[in-house]
């Protein structure tokens, strides 16, 4: 700052002289008469504008740029690191949804096999039932077939008794009246299962 | 009176007359425009400099603009080393700029068309830098004047030659700069006169044209502003960063 002072003051002095020798000509800028006066309030006005400005002015706008500068710096650090946590949540996020879909499954299959091992057990005893009641139903019927032509046979003599009995009006020997009925049915037999 | 087109460049005091011995130091349109500017430049900067916010406000994106545009081109042209110079080089170029742009409204000065003006801040940006050319590098600094692969023959040819285009830069720098203004302006006052003297019949063609010099000059006042405030900034390259 002395320097420039200092420099002024020379200047000042450079330019007094120099004025001196000026001679006047056709031109207003030529013309010395202001001259001095002109270097004069040019150094003052210019002397003030640069110390307020390096004084006070452009420290302030020089800080106002660098807090700017930092806060931004910040705000891209802050905005990162909440990118990076994001991005880590969106991690957990998929990874809890992929277990749960897991175990979705694994329980859908449980259940599934569940349900048809269950369903082939009851269609098993189902099955079991079914064979025995139809055993069961073959059984009697077969009995039913094998005691048939015994009643057959009986019902048959007894009517033959009863017929002999209306048409002769004598009780006839049952023993010789069933050991002819049965003749006649075996031959009938016979001859229906021969066809 | 009026109609002479060096007119606009007259001096006049405003006030009363101040005197120091046989020097007149009078107030004067001149002077009322270095004022003008150098207060614009402080209410626009102040007022940008106050604000604090992170998403910035016309006004502080006006300061923050200047300043960053400003320091961008120091960076560039002269180093990290012109960094202490920022803010002589910030005010030169922002008054600079600003008696350009005031000069272009109507009846109003440009204080930048005067070589008296333009001069005195070249000399001083001249002397500033040798000084600090021969505080940076003592009497190496001498070695600007010997261009580094040049034939012995030729030495002592190019060394004057170097010798005179560096005395002259303060004479270049401050008639590019009040040239300038000067022609612009200049051009633009005969312009005007023509309207005047063709009347409405043929003063539409110089009213055309002196509306597309006024976008002009502008474009010129800015240009001249950013010439001056870089080749300040080659000079300080020069003085700081020694290549020869």
């Amino acid at each position: 700052m002395k320097k420039i002072i200092l420099l002024n003051i020379f200047y000042f002095s450079f330019c007094a002289v120099a004025v001196k020798s000026a001679e006047k000509g056709g031109m207003p800028q030529l013309d010395p008469e202001f001259w001095v006066s002109q270097i004069f309030w040019l150094t003052i006005t210019f002397g003030t504008l640069f110390l307020v400005l390096s004084k006070f002015i452009l420290p302030r706008i020089s800080k106002n740029l660098e807090q700017r500068r930092l806060q931004i710096l910040e705000n891209i650090e802050t905005a990162e690191k909440q990118r990076e946590q994001s991005e880590k949540n969106l991690k957990e996020f998929d990874q809890i949804i992929f277990k749960s879909k897991n175990k979705a499954k694994e329980v859908m299959l449980a259940a599934r096999e569940k349900v048809v091992s269950e369903i082939t057990k009851k269609k098993m005893k189902l099955d079991e039932d079914l064979t025995s009641e139809i055993q069961n139903v073959e059984k009697e019927i077969i009995e039913l077939k094998l005691s048939s032509p015994k009643k057959i046979n009986s019902i048959a003599s007894n009517i033959t008794n009863e017929v002999i009995k209306r048409l002769i009006g004598t009780d006839v020997n049952e023993s010789s009246v069933s050991a002819l009925v049965e003749q006649e049915l075996k031959k009938l037999s016979r001859s229906t299962n021969g066809i | 009176m009026a109609a002479n087109p060096m007119y606009q460049f007259n001096v006049y005091r405003i006030g009363p007359e101040i005197k120091i011995g046989e020097i007149d130091l009078s107030f004067t349109n001149a002077s009322l425009f270095m004022v003008i500017s150098s207060l614009a430049i402080l209410i626009i900067f102040n007022l940008g400099a106050q604000k604090k916010n992170i998403i910035p406000d016309k006004i502080q994106l006006l300061s923050e603009l200047g300043y960053t545009f400003v320091s961008k081109m120091i960076s560039d042209t002269a180093g990290s080393k012109a960094k202490p110079y920022f803010s002589f080089i910030f005010s030169l170029f922002m008054f600079v700029l600003f008696c350009n742009m005031f000069g272009m409204i109507p009846y109003s000065f440009t204080v930048t068309s005067h070589i008296i003006v333009t001069f005195v801040l070249a000399a001083f940006i001249f002397i500033g830098v040798t000084i600090i050319g021969f505080i940076k590098h003592g009497f190496g600094y001498l070695k600007l004047f010997v261009p580094s692969g040049v034939p012995a023959v030729l030495l002592p040819l190019i060394v004057v030659i170097e010798i005179i285009s560096y005395l002259s830069r303060p004479i270049s720098l401050s008639v590019r700069l009040f040239a300038n203004m000067m022609a612009g302006h200049t051009m633009m006052k005969v312009f005007g006169g023509f309207v005047v003297s063709l009347g409405i019949v043929g003063g539409w063609l110089p009213l055309s044209f002196s509306v597309a010099l006024t976008g002009l000059e502008i474009l010129v006042a800015f240009l001249q502003a950013y010439v001056f405030a870089i080749l300040t900034c080659i000079y300080l390259n020069d003085a700081l960063n020694l290549h020869h």
